[in-house]
């Protein structure tokens, strides 16, 4: 196996993201202010108090946007899991086995992809309520087919590759070679979809939220506040850049990942 | 290299249509077709203001769609009726001062024992279909609301005590009742129909100084002066109503140019307009909001933890926190502006107090707090805001609040005729202005269903003997002093027993265009037009 080199890419997201991360997590357990607690300190100017200033209730934009992207991230990751997860089972059947499961799983999953994924994370919303754990669900149900679809073309590739023929040969189960020998050889196409589909559940959840349907108060998220940011543009810019800026900054150091681990799977080739 | 090319050739495009999104923006909002597609904002704002005052026309923005049915004996939200008010009248309407005045009938007799009413009918009283006003409409129209059962409760068990209608000569109805009913004239406000007619539901017609003439679901509403009108008539010759669920949009709407008036803004979005081109008016919502709370749900069906809930709402501080001060605190469910009927000693019943409602809460056996819901209808922000610091402030009982935001029509479905929630922030209105409509509702007649099913307007099924029996009294009582003091008990019953966390009647700050004058504020719900004029 060749040795994998590290690329400009993959080092500077690597640290974007990791100081992100970082500060989501000191989040979680310190933040310079209470995240909901109100003050008569409404609409201030960010100042060294109040980095990113304070919103409508005089609450710490900082704080809130500390663990409103942690909010966000926890949601963008189990969703990634749950769409990843189940794609990656579902194609790996699918393309393994091949046959009746097959024609079944995959129109199954065609009828799914039809759905506009916003809306169908609505309808799902509508279903279950809103709320931060329904959001995961919905979400993560909306990024199911693209994972199966993906996952599906790569086992079904090395189906009929020698070492696996050798293998079921040898008597090794399918689960074991399911496990064993295909899963590995199919991470060069499964790890930059996770990043590409991180950012997409990141701005998924953003957007569900902007539009009230999301994450509900008092829960803090990265959407609400933005919605909320957005009718005071003018007498308070700073809300929203900041709440903007924080996102684009996440996203951009996970695409730069995403982008970093293909160049490499590239030069390994 | 290639795919670097693609890309750029991609952000170019999306830029240009970006660009073409803008432009047609701009020349919708400002209403001209022609070459000049790059006037500035600015200009746009002022020149379709200005095309619009020199047609005579305005744009109103709204907040919510109409109800589905625009059948106005039928209609449930209070922004529909906001609305309608210009197109529909009743025998008597409502003046700015919330007394009732002559409108489809010109006089009124009343005989010394207050059972028999002799109206005359207005000559020439048109129709917005053209045909003129006769008896036979009127008997028709007070028959419709006092016995179909989609009517409005509140209207309709008013209107029982009505024994007969009858034509007296061409232009004159005697109204026989069983009882006195000293609430009657406001009742009567209720909307003269044509007999004959059967769309009311999707083209009303009505008597009032605007006509109706059609509407866009989820976009506009239209209204047309009526040049036949008995009255005074309307100064705009055309209203449209444009409806934006999101307040932010009426706000930027205002400022684009789109809009010229806005009611029920907030404070924070009025600090987001420029002063030069906005007059800013401040009247009353006549509104009680209030943190309702469903009374048969846990823990709210125990009377200690709704006392808790009001010792631990700080009622100032919402005001403070998100009304920049403005609106005014109530203790019970009935607003300021009735000053008839208001009881100001009410409004310090619970003072905040913290310790109080924890001790409450201990007593009812929640020591540590529990979690609760609160449903708000998203596209009314000031609820929404209201919920927010509701929960913040709960916080400190160890009450662990969480919204739930629902969209207005699964609002008015699930929260208000489903009765499926547990804590709502709502406001609720007087419809028609007397006490009763307000109070009534919290009797148990309004809150189990009758044998046809249909429940009444007790939808946070509050559950009070006393109550009930003050309410009979009340209604069969026909001394207005001795009537404005049993409403007076009602009001102190509820506001005891914590019926729901009262709070305010919100400041209504209404946004309106330079050079539009004659906003008229009333103690209702409601926007007068037919007042409004460009200089």
């Amino acid at each position: 196996m060749m040795k994998k080199k590290l690329n400009g890419y993959l080092i500077a997201g690597c640290i974007i993201t990791g100081i992100i991360v970082l500060w989501i997590i000191i989040g979680r357990f310190y933040t310079p202010y209470p995240p909901t607690k109100m003050s008569s300190a409404k609409l201030q100017a960010p100042s060294a108090a109040h980095l990113f200033g304070t919103d409508k209730f005089g609450r710490d934009i900082f704080s809130r946007v500390m663990q409103g992207s942690g909010t966000t991230l926890l949601i963008a990751a189990l969703t990634i899991l749950i769409g990843a997860g189940v794609g990656t089972v579902v194609g790996a059947v699918t393309g393994y086995f091949g046959g009746i499961v097959d024609e079944v799983l995959m129109r199954l999953n065609d009828a799914l992809t039809a759905f506009p994924s916003i809306l169908l994370a609505l309808v799902i919303i509508s279903i279950l309520g809103p709320g931060k754990y329904n959001v995961i669900i919905a979400l993560g149900i909306v990024f199911i087919p693209s994972y199966a679809r993906m996952m599906r073309t790569a086992f079904a590739a090395q189906r009929d590759v020698n070492y696996i023929i050798s293998a079921r040969l040898m008597g090794a189960s399918n689960l074991r070679i399911l496990l064993i020998h295909m899963l590995p050889n199919t991470l060069h196409v499964l790890l930059p979809a996770l990043t590409i589909g991180f950012n997409n559940a990141v701005l998924a959840e953003a957007s569900m939220s902007f539009l009230g349907i999301g994450v509900t108060p008092p829960d803090v998220s990265m959407g609400y506040m933005l919605s909320e940011a957005q009718g005071m543009f003018r007498s308070a810019p700073w809300y929203a850049l900041s709440v903007g800026g924080v996102i684009a900054l996440l996203v951009f150091g996970v695409s730069l990942i995403g982008e970093g681990l293909q160049i490499m799977n590239k030069e390994v080739d | 290299m290639k795919k670097n090319l693609l890309a750029g050739i991609l952000a170019v495009s999306m830029v240009a249509a970006l660009l073409a999104g803008c432009g047609k923006g701009t020349a919708q909002n400002t209403g001209t077709a022609g070459t000049q597609a790059a006037a500035d904002a600015a200009a746009g704002t002022e020149q379709a203001s200005t095309e619009r005052a020199k047609a005579n026309e305005i744009v109103i923005g709204i907040a919510q769609d109409l109800d589905q049915s625009l059948d106005p004996h039928y209609a449930v939200a209070a922004g529909t009726k906001e609305v309608m008010f210009n197109v529909f009248e009743g025998l008597v309407k409502y003046d700015s001062k919330g007394d009732t005045v002559p409108a489809v009938a010109s006089d009124v007799q009343i005989s010394d024992d207050g059972l028999v009413y002799t109206f005359t009918l207005r000559d020439g009283v048109k129709f917005h279909n053209g045909d003129t006003v006769d008896l036979d409409d009127v008997i028709y129209s007070i028959q419709r609301c006092k016995d179909d059962p989609k009517v409005n409760p509140q209207t309709s068990t008013g209107l029982q005590c009505i024994e007969s209608l009858e034509k007296d000569g061409d232009n004159k109805l005697v109204m026989t009742l069983s009882e006195p009913n000293t609430e009657l004239m406001s009742l009567l406000t209720l909307a003269i129909l044509p007999a004959d007619y059967d769309k009311q539901d999707t083209a009303p017609v009505g008597t009032g100084p605007y006509k109706y003439v059609g509407r866009t679901a989820q976009e506009s509403v239209e209204l047309e002066k009526f040049a036949d009108y008995w009255g005074t008539p309307g100064n705009i010759d055309k209203v449209t109503y444009k409806i934006n669920e999101k307040v932010e949009g009426l706000v930027m709407g205002l400022e684009s140019g789109a809009l010229d008036l806005v009611s029920h803004l907030s404070s924070t979005q009025v600090a987001e307009l420029n002063k030069d081109n906005f007059n800013i008016e401040q009247g009353t919502m006549n509104l009680v909001q209030a943190l309702y709370l469903n009374n048969e749900a846990a823990p709210f069906d125990n009377e200690l933890v709704r006392q808790a809930l009001c010792y631990a709402v700080d009622r100032q501080g919402i005001l403070d926190m998100a009304f920049d001060g403005y609106g005014f605190p109530i203790g019970s469910n009935v607003f300021p502006a009735f000053t008839k009927y208001f009881d100001e000693s009410l409004v310090g019943y619970y003072e905040h107090d913290v310790k109080k409602a924890k001790e409450l809460l201990t007593q009812a056996g929640y020591p540590d707090g529990f979690d609760m819901t609160i449903t708000v209808p998203s596209n009314y922000q000031p609820h929404v805001d209201t919920a927010e610091v509701i929960a913040e402030q709960l916080k400190e009982v160890g009450i662990n609040a969480t919204l739930n935001r629902v969209e207005w029509e699964s609002w008015k479905a699930d929260t208000y005729a489903g009765r499926n929630f547990q804590s709502t922030v709502i406001g609720l209105t007087a419809d028609p202005l007397t006490a009763r409509s307000l109070l009534e509702r919290f009797t148990t007649g309004q809150r189990v269903a009758d044998e046809e099913g249909n429940r009444g307007n007790n939808f946070i099924n509050y559950n009070n003997a006393d109550y009930d029996a003050l309410f009979e009294q009340a209604v069969k009582c026909y001394d207005d002093a001795e009537q404005v003091k049993i409403y007076k008990e009602m009001e102190k019953n509820l506001t005891e027993h914590a019926a729901s966390v009262y709070i305010q009647d919100m400041a209504d700050m209404v946004a309106v265009r330079k050079g539009l004058t004659g906003l008229t504020f009333y103690p209702l719900y409601v926007l007068d037009v037919s007042t409004l004029k460009w200089e």
